[in-house]
């Protein structure tokens, strides 16, 4: 550890000024921050407002008679994650790696309190902890975190300390351990969308701490093996198979994820190139498409805004993953480039999932679209995500 | 950290997260592909698909024109009614399918829930009716009869009966004024099919179907349906996914639909009606001598005709049936009384539908095909009790002679003999049996009689009757020569095998027997009511033959004239004016002298003062008892009626039609007594009407029909269901017959 923090000496020894100086320098950490990330981002945070917005103004029998309710909902939400991603910047990834062990019991606990009657169940699955005042958590959100958090801790203290070039088995092992953990929990609730977006994410830090091939691969083999386990010994009863096959046939399921499927596909297909406008997409003034502001958020914008909107939705995202991709390549020690490589591999799968099912490539499942959703527990997490990735990149090494 | 690079990162981690950047991006440029696929290349399959998740259709039915009779009065209407239908989209919608909703409603109704649920089942080949014909899509009637509780225990209680729906809706109506009840000239509805929607589609205008219509299935309904139906309205409306409407995108008004006026006298067409069923009531008590048995009588119908237009001023058709029981979906009882053998098939429209024979009333033509040979009028006939022709005896009708009689004396006292001869003369001089330019008088004037043709009545499903000659016969040998021939050898020697041994060496010849029989209307000749209602019109007329009718026109729901229909004339009769006056000579001694003077002349009608003319028939039927004619006419009408089974002419229809010329010309105890009479000429003019549409009936003429209702042997036919039949509430019911168009 001693190793690691000699390393940013630099940073730390900046002549002193005062404040704004400090901001505005060259060598302060605001001019190191990725921009461009942050600003798509953010265009997709504030955009997506305006469709939660044309997907909730109708809906009385959720707005209570305020059609601006869930906007305004979506940009408090906003505003908090905005400050927790500050929150982030300013504490540091590094400085957050002595505090992992206590977030990760802290996350564990509280994942917990969701199968003791503190938990609620909505939509079926039993992963919320109301709050009171309609708020209300999703703690699997912020597990996905202090899984990124705490594997990469485990996976590159000895590299980092230069003991190994690579994480050894037992470390890797370690690692799996603490992953399954919180997965094992939340596979309990039962919420597969994210237990699924979590073995993307273990993946995803394991490539990136190079732990050893046969790892990887025997991972990947293991999930392929119990997939065709579980499918064989029916462990999933025949509705749960449905559920899940009827994104590619929906008449396996035409009243539930079917019917989803359907109007979904119906309302970005009607959409052409331009779209039918805003607040003029009669799929959703009808609401037709369910769940519209969260898990469906992208068929208002492919509905409404057309090819062109939804495709610009698709290009940030794009731009999002690519600055995230070379934070990860550049950062300057494994834990930083882990790390980035977590919340890629998060965004990119959960965003691959969303969009894929409301285009009827992939199976439904209840995740939110990052940055887009209503929601404040992914926007959180997105945004601490988005923290993190500007942290790695902040304090990577000055020659970089 | 001296062995590990600057960046804290070996090769492999390099090279993975490579791999991963490639990965994700190309993940998101799957879903652009994607997109692309779902927007741009398939993005019009998808709009039809939106567009149609998000329009409702809901259809306004048009409120269906009327059927008029001559003064005004409604024979077809409608009438306001609760009625309850059920959305079969929102039945699927209920996790049962419907069930529970469908049973509950049965309770409501007091129905059973096996008939609520069969009468909202789909028709298809299996399914039994009843069931739903029209499109799934449109709310299905389950009662048309609810009373305004039921309706408001439905309303109030929503949120139980979801998709089913209380409304006063304008139903069709037969109010069977005077009693007429018309059911075969009237028709029936029943809603389109969705076949028959989709074939409709590239029509324009009042031709094109839409999936609420009802439309006319028979008689005037069916002729006149696009005049009637009128353009049902169609309001676009845009709903959510509950189907809650959230807006508008267009509404094509219903427009109401034309009225017809028919030639149909309604208490004319009652007194008909009654008298018919009462002649074959009184024939029931006849023995017949030959079946040794009563007559039967199973069917009959009466035909009255305007001889100067052709327009049909009464047709009655028996054994008849309630045209309302088709109103709201037919029951399958119903269905079933009208269409089983047992019910003798009350559907059918006799008077254009019936054939049989024409027996002797064919003498008429008869007489005029003598008369185009070269037969003097005033030439002695000899009428001798039987003649041998061809080695058969053909024998006068119960043997009777009278030695040498004109034309006239023949027709009036039906003398088979007679025609036989001439007929028989003709056929030699045509070349017997093997024939050289045969002149053919005798068939040839039966089709100038308009025989063996459609008469082209505005009726549907008419048919064409058959006049038996060498063509005919030629055609028959050909359609039938292999089963003839077939028993060449067969050892058998009954009539029919040998009928067959004989049709298979020469069947195409036309024989003597033919010609003899045919003269007096007997053998293969076939005609329906309307065709001898018409020649005997021609008689009246100076010898046009009209083409029957029976819409006079065709008004608007104000009451304008849209279209005049004009009596259209279909060509005239041979004979000339001194013909006609001898055959109208020789049909006025019918009822005085002649086969018909017992129920006429004797029986006090004043001849002298009301000329009638009539001839009578009794037609041989095969393995059934003789068929009754009895076609008359005065300087108005021509009265047909006959009877299936139902003795002779006169005696099976004298009383009867007698009781029908009373009331037209008010004939009471041997007098004329023009308040009493029903219609002494044909309402030449349309009906007036109120400025709010509907019709001022003339009530000039005081006495109700059933004045002339009674006939001498009681009063009506058992079993028939038709007006007799009808409660009194109906014409109650249609107090304010404008009530449904306040609807639209």
């Amino acid at each position: 550890m001693s190793g690691l923090s000699s390393s940013y000496r630099a940073v730390r020894l900046a002549p002193r000024r005062n404040t704004v100086q400090r901001l505005l320098h060259r060598d302060s950490p605001l001019r190191r921050m990725d921009w461009v990330l942050l600003l798509c981002a953010l265009a997709l945070s504030l955009g997506s407002s305006l469709l939660v917005w044309s997907a909730t103004r109708n809906r009385t029998d959720l707005n209570h008679g305020d059609p601006e309710y869930f906007l305004l909902r979506h940009l408090v939400n906003l505003l908090i994650g905005l400050a927790l991603f500050g929150a982030v910047i300013a504490i540091g990834h590094l400085r957050l790696r002595t505090a992992v062990p206590f977030l990760y019991v802290l996350s564990l606990l509280v994942l917990l309190s969701v199968l003791t009657p503190l938990g609620a169940t909505i939509n079926g699955n039993r992963n919320w902890i109301v709050l009171g005042g309609g708020f209300s958590i999703q703690p699997s959100e912020f597990a996905k975190v202090t899984i990124i958090l705490g594997m990469a801790v485990l996976l590159s203290a000895r590299v980092d300390a230069g003991e190994r070039e690579t994480p050894d088995h037992r470390t890797v092992l370690q690692a799996l351990i603490l992953a399954a953990i919180p997965m094992g929990i939340i596979m309990m609730m039962p919420d597969l969308g994210s237990v699924m977006v979590m073995v993307v994410i273990v993946l995803g830090v394991l490539l990136a701490s190079g732990a050893p091939n046969r790892w990887v691969v025997g991972l990947i083999s293991a999930g392929v093996g119990g997939a065709v386990a579980v499918w064989r010994l029916k462990l999933l009863s025949q509705y749960q198979i449905d559920r899940f096959a009827a994104f590619a046939n929906p008449a396996l399921d035409p009243a539930g994820v079917g019917y989803n499927t359907n109007q979904a596909r119906i309302a970005i297909g009607s959409g052409g190139l331009l779209g039918k406008g805003l607040f003029h997409g009669t799929q959703t003034t009808g609401q037709f498409v369910p769940e519209q502001q969260t898990d469906f958020i992208f068929t208002v914008a492919g509905e409404e805004l057309g090819f062109v909107g939804a495709g610009l939705i698709l290009l940030l995202l794009g731009v999002v993953m690519w600055r995230a991709c070379r934070i990860a390549r550049q950062a300057g020690d494994l834990y930083g480039t882990v790390v980035a490589a977590g919340v890629v591999s998060w965004f990119a799968f959960q965003a691959f999932e969303n969009v894929g099912m409301t285009l009827g490539i992939m199976p439904v499942a209840g995740l939110p679209l990052p940055f887009v959703s209503y929601g404040g527990s992914s926007m959180f997490a997105v945004w601490i995500g988005i923290g993190l990735l500007q942290s790695v990149r902040m304090q990577r090494p000055l020659s970089a | 950290m001296s062995n590990i690079p600057e960046t804290g990162r070996t090769r492999r981690v390099t090279i993975r997260l490579v791999v991963l950047q490639v990965l994700v991006l190309s993940l998101l440029a799957t879903l652009g592909g994607r997109l692309w696929y779902l927007q741009i290349r398939n993005g019009q399959e998808y709009t039809a698909a939106a567009s149609q998740n998000h329009i409702r259709e809901v259809v306004e039915p048009a409120v269906r024109g009327e059927i008029l009779d001559a003064d005004g009065r409604v024979l077809a209407g409608n009438t306001t009614k609760l009625v309850v239908s059920v959305s079969r989209t929102a039945l699927l919608q209920q996790k049962d399918g419907g069930k529970a909703v469908l049973a509950r409603l049965a309770g409501v109704l007091g129905m059973s829930a096996q008939d609520v649920h069969d009468k909202v089942r789909l028709c298809n080949a299996q399914t039994p009716k009843p069931c739903w014909n029209g499109s799934p899509y449109q709310p299905i009637p389950v009662t048309t009869d609810a009373t305004t509780q039921q309706a408001m225990q439905i309303m109030e209680r929503r949120e139980d009966f979801p998709g089913v729906t209380a409304q006063p809706t304008a139903l069709r109506q037969y109010p069977a004024p005077s009693g007429a009840n018309a059911a075969q000239v009237l028709g029936y509805l029943s809603p389109v099919t969705d076949e028959e929607v989709k074939n409709s589609q590239n029509r324009t205008g009042r031709e094109k179907y839409q999936p609420a219509d009802q439309i006319g299935r028979a008689g005037l309904e069916s002729v006149y349906d696009d005049d009637l139906r009128g353009t049902t309205g169609v309001n676009r409306l845009e709903v959510d996914n509950l189907g809650r409407v959230i807006g508008s995108a267009g509404t094509t008004p219903a427009v109401p639909g034309n009225n017809v006026v028919t030639s149909i006298d309604s208490r004319v067409q009652s007194l008909v009606e009654k008298q018919l069923l009462g002649a074959m009531k009184d024939a029931r008590k006849v023995w017949d001598t030959n079946s040794h048995s009563f007559y039967k009588a199973d069917s009959g119908a009466a035909v009255v005709m305007d001889v100067h237009t052709g327009r049909i001023i009464a047709m009655a058709s028996a054994p008849s049936y309630d045209p309302n029981l088709w109103v709201g979906g037919i029951s399958a009882k119903d269905y079933r009384n009208l269409t089983e053998k047992k019910s003798n098939y009350p559907l059918l429209n006799r008077a254009i539908q019936g054939l049989s024979a024409p027996g002797s009333t064919f003498k008429v033509v008869s007489t005029s095909a003598a008369v185009q040979a070269g037969y003097s009028l005033n030439g002695h006939y000899l009428c001798s009790p039987a003649m041998v022709i061809g080695g058969r005896t053909f024998k006068n009708f119960e043997g009777e002679s009278f030695g040498p009689i004109t034309l006239e004396k023949a027709l009036e006292v039906s003398c088979d003999t007679v025609f036989y001869g001439i007929s028989y003369d003709q056929w030699l001089k045509d070349g017997g049996i093997k024939p050289k330019h045969p002149k053919d008088w005798f068939y040839k004037t039966a089709h100038q009689f308009g025989l063996g043709a459609k008469t082209g009545i505005d009726l549907p499903s008419e048919v064409a009757g058959r006049i038996p000659d060498r063509k005919w016969k030629q055609d028959y040998y050909n359609a039938n020569h292999d089963a003839w021939c077939a028993l060449k050898n067969s050892p058998k020697t009954d009539l029919a095998t040998q009928i067959a041994k004989e049709n298979c060496v020469d069947g195409y010849v036309m024989r003597a027997g033919d010609s003899v029989n045919y003269a007096i209307g007997q053998g293969d000749t076939l005609v329906t009511p309307i065709q001898m209602a018409r020649v005997y019109s021609a008689l009246a007329n100076g010898g046009t033959l009209y083409q029957p009718a029976l819409a006079k026109a065709v008004l608007g729901p104000d009451g304008k004239l849209v279209r005049d229909i004009k009596p259209v004339v279909n060509g005239r009769l041979p004979d000339s004016k001194q013909t006609l006056a001898y055959i109208n000579q020789a049909t006025a001694g019918v009822i005085t002298e002649g086969t018909a003077a017992w129920k006429f002349t004797s029986a006090g009608w004043p001849q002298d003062k009301i000329q009638l003319h009539a001839k009578t028939g009794t037609a041989e039927v095969a393995g059934k008892q003789t068929t009754s004619w009895l076609d008359t006419y005065s300087d108005d009408y021509a009265v047909v009626m006959t009877i299936s089974q139902g003795g002779t002419g006169s005696g099976g229809s004298g009383d009867a039609i007698r009781k029908i010329y009373e009331g037209l010309y008010g004939v009471k105890d041997g007098k004329v007594d023009p308040k009493l009479a029903l219609l002494p000429k044909p309402q030449s003019s349309l009906p007036k009407f109120n400025p709010d549409g509907s019709a001022v009936v003339k009530t000039a003429y005081t006495t109700p029909a059933d004045t002339f209702a009674s006939p001498a042997g009681g009063a009506l036919g058992g079993g028939f269901a038709g007006a007799a039949a009808l409660p009194p509430y109906r014409n109650e019911l249609w107090a304010d017959p404008r009530q449904p168009r306040s609807l639209a």
